[in-house]
């Protein structure tokens, strides 16, 4: 009998093993079960102005980058310089603040400048909506509010250069195809 | 063509590690003394190998051949010379190389400073080791293959090294900790050894503790040192993030500690051994776990490598075969009667069981919040992530009663205990650090706090039990400092160790709860007051550095008109990734740190400023410095010097011997 119970840390391990063999595969699945679907609605405070709420209306009408982001997170600290940068190149990016102190976040933006165009603020439920799995997580919206894209982990501009720009570039080519029609 | 040496050495080493899994291992089964033998040279060949892959690597770097792919990313013609050395471990290959170096250096030290084991305990050992690192060599050749070039055009620069990384935090980081991580296969294969030859016995026990405490200094000095990076260099004054990848790193360090008290209680009275064996299996695969879960991009962290799913479909197999495999010889081979002698319910085994079930407990819960986001995920339940919240609430509870079960286990003796003599030595203690508790959140300017005083308690219980703890060896002798010094180096070994402790926890505690910060605009000759200190700000000017340009800032901190301090926070751009990075300037001190961070120009001179005045942050790591000490104090012991110096006297004798005839 004892015996047998010598054999359940080896179970364990299968079982982890399992797990992290789904885990492997799941980076594949996690963005194709979001993307060419419209942006989740909400309805939630802004960081800047808590009084005024932002919809999922604001991401229509130009293609933007929808970054989800707090002051506990790192890498989110790490990319930060990059978003600025993108800002500058003129890219739109909307912030979603995640289950974050919002004082701490205001102080966050006014210590190291603003990259959003918006940022709204979310203590969790959004994130489940979008199936954040660890901020920093970006998603690239096209002009009529579909989600197009998920990337998990810091923008650089190596991942700016190979994922984002050429469905960018798809992207526009199609406005411009639906818009002549 | 040198890389290409050092491909060849790598595959050489392959070939020889793959011998040495195999010859020496059929051989302790088949009782071939040569093939036993066989172990140490070719531990030492592959050393030999290894090394020169390694100085190959060095060399690339140090002469900017970028025809290298892993120098042209990770490393720049104008970084200084001791971060081009330290890039070798910047990234994903070449930290590989250094984890197998260590490896192989590792086994190396075990073939030279085994002398003693009995040979086919030693043919075993060494043969466990050279399989483990035969998978990491493979994974290296055909996953990560360090040397691969980029020819015939290679790029005229390298892309450099990411700035986070360009500090002495990353020159002794990564190694420290990997020796910690790599360290624990010794115990690893003493473990399986020991299982396979069916002798779990006291002296598997005794062999294993150096090697096992010798480890658990690296790794605790690699967290620490990794908390102190983070500290000063991410620039907002954290020390500890619950990061996947620095739970990857604590959790063997859990399960080392409980490891290293087990082996204690294995050796002394040769109970807990299936126990123990499987503390030593654990941390060992925890430390495989940690390098899965920042390879494979399962989980997303800060210190992620770019991940790649071949290698993280590789390194689950490994962990799978190497794990598997060991926990399946495990349940086969691993006394399934419970030991003989029995003990008292407040014997030291006792106390030395709880903790390991605190420690246990803990790194459990670690690894659940660390999977969690994954486990719900692949269920199909939704998504979530777990924060710091989680880790603190559960962490911190478990922490204290591992602080109050310490105090009395250093006190309770062995095998017997009466909860009347323990009652009777602890009586005042406990009397005196209730009081000094109470007496510590008084002093403290805010006022009574709960927490204070529970954990000031629990500090006080901890340290004033080991001293009563020493006092009571030196009962019986004829003055104090006889005693004193009649007190074994192990024995202090522990008591340091266990004092380290407390002042960690002094340490988080008192940052936790007395630490202030401000965020604030500032223009040049603008002063704030906090927490009685002044800071004046300076203005802030530009400087030229090796390969960055830097916004220097000044600050001149007074505490009552007196000058105290000159801080110089910076944002550095470095040059070729375009990437800002803040160093925070700080002072130190032993009861507080002055802590300011640079953050954006916000018009004209005015700056926006963060200053923090963190009160005793540096106890958090002198704590992690002491149960190091600790560890050194319990190698240095004089019972294992003696079997070095008996070994020495045979081997002169030996070659005496041998010089007469």
């Amino acid at each position: 009998m004892r015996r047998v119970l010598l054999l359940l840390p080896l179970i364990l391990l299968l079982a982890m093993g399992v797990l992290f063999y789904r885990g492997l595969s799941l980076d594949d699945e996690v963005p194709s079960a979001l993307v060419s679907r419209p942006f989740p609605a909400f309805e939630l405070p802004s960081l800047t102005d808590p009084d005024r709420k932002l919809t999922q209306d604001m991401l229509k009408g130009e293609i933007s980058l929808v970054n989800v982001w707090g002051t506990w997170c790192p890498t989110c600290y790490t990319e930060h310089g990059y978003l600025m940068e993108l800002q500058n190149r003129g890219v739109v990016i909307f912030g979603m603040n995640y289950k974050d102190d919002t004082d701490k976040a205001r102080q966050w933006i006014a210590e190291l400048d603003n990259p959003y165009k918006e940022i709204f603020v979310d203590d969790g439920p959004m994130g489940i909506e979008l199936g954040v799995r660890g901020a920093p997580e970006t998603f690239l919206v096209d002009a009529q509010g579909v989600i197009r894209y998920k990337h998990e982990g810091d923008m650089n501009e190596r991942i700016w250069q190979e994922k984002f720009v050429p469905l960018i570039e798809k992207i526009e080519i199609e406005q411009i195809r639906s818009g002549g029609q | 063509m040198i890389p290409e040496l050092g491909q060849l050495s790598l595959i050489l080493s392959l070939c020889l590690a793959l011998l040495l899994g195999i010859v020496p291992m059929i051989g302790s089964y088949t009782g071939h003394r040569n093939w036993q033998a066989l172990a140490k040279p070719l531990a030492a060949g592959q050393f030999v190998f290894m090394s020169m892959a390694f100085l190959v690597m060095a060399q690339a770097f140090a002469t900017d051949d970028f025809s290298v792919a892993y120098v042209a990313n990770h490393s720049n013609s104008q970084l200084p010379l001791a971060f081009k050395l330290s890039a070798i471990w910047g990234g994903h290959e070449g930290s590989l190389l250094l984890w197998a170096y260590m490896l192989v250096g590792w086994t190396l030290a075990v073939a030279v400073f085994s002398g003693n084991l009995p040979r086919i305990m030693l043919a075993r050992v060494l043969s466990i080791m050279g399989l483990v690192s035969t998978g990491f060599q493979l994974f290296m050749l055909l996953t990560s293959n360090p040397f691969t070039r980029l020819l015939p055009y290679p790029p005229a620069d390298g892309g450099d090294l990411n700035p986070l990384l360009q500090d002495i935090g990353l020159i002794i980081h990564p190694p420290t900790l990997y020796m910690g991580y790599v360290g624990f296969s010794v115990a690893f294969a003493f473990a399986i050894a020991a299982l396979l030859g069916g002798r779990l016995d006291a002296a598997w026990a005794r062999w294993s503790r150096p090697w096992t405490i010798v480890a658990w200094i690296f790794l605790t000095m690699g967290i620490v040192i990794g908390s102190w990076w983070a500290y000063y260099e991410l620039g907002w004054g954290g020390w500890w993030f619950w990061d996947p990848v620095e739970n990857a790193s604590f959790m063997p360090w859990l399960m080392g500690t409980a490891l290293i008290h087990s082996l204690a209680v294995s050796e002394k009275r040769g109970i807990f051994k299936s126990w123990t064996v499987l503390l030593a299996i654990s941390a060992f695969s925890l430390s495989l776990l940690g390098t899965f879960l920042v390879r494979s991009g399962v989980l997303t962290s800060v210190h992620a490598f770019a991940s790649d799913p071949a290698r993280g479909a590789f390194i689950l197999a490994f962990l799978i075969v190497v794990v598997g495999s060991s926990l399946l010889i495990f349940a086969m081979r691993a006394p399934a009667v419970r030991s003989g002698s029995g003990f008292s319910l407040f014997s030291l085994e006792t106390f030395l069981l709880v903790n390991n079930v605190l420690l246990v407990t803990t790194c459990a819960m670690v690894l659940l919040g660390t999977l969690y986001p994954l486990l719900i995920d692949a269920l199909g339940m939704g998504k979530i992530s777990v924060g710091p919240p989680f880790f603190n609430t559960s962490f911190v509870p478990l922490a204290l009663l591992m602080a109050l079960t310490l105090g009395a286990g250093v006190t309770a003796r062995w095998k017997t205990g009466a909860g009347q003599y323990l009652l009777q030595q602890l009586k005042w203690v406990a009397i005196a650090s209730v009081a000094l508790g109470l007496l510590t959140t008084f002093i403290a300017h805010e006022g009574f706090q709960i927490r204070v005083a529970i954990s000031m308690t629990l500090v006080f219980w901890v340290v004033l039990a080991s001293g009563k703890s020493i006092l009571n060896r030196c009962r019986h002798k004829s003055s104090l400092w006889v005693g004193l010094k009649a007190v074994p180096s192990a024995v202090w070994g522990m008591h340091t160790a266990h004092i380290g402790l407390a002042v960690a926890i002094v340490g988080v505690l008192m940052t936790s709860m007395y630490g202030v910060e401000r965020d604030l605009r500032m223009e040049p000759g603008d002063s704030v007051e906090l927490a009685g200190y002044t800071f004046r700000f300076d203005g802030v000017r530009p400087q030229q550095g090796p390969n960055y340009l830097s916004d220097y800032g000044t600050l001149l901190v007074t505490e009552e008109g007196r000058q105290v301090a000159t801080l110089h926070p910076e944002k550095r751009m470095y040059n070729v990734q375009g990437s800002v990075m803040t160093e925070a300037g700080i002072d130190a001190g032993l009861t507080r740190d002055l802590y300011v961070a640079l953050g954006e120009n916000v018009g004209g001179d005015a700056w926006a400023v963060r200053i923090q005045v963190k009160s005793f942050v540096r106890w958090i790591w002198l704590g992690g410095i002491l149960m190091s000490l600790g560890g050194c104090m319990a190698v240095l012991d004089r019972r294992y010097r003696m079997r070095v110096h008996a070994r020495k006297t045979e081997m002169t004798d030996a070659v005496g011997a041998a010089a007469r005839v």
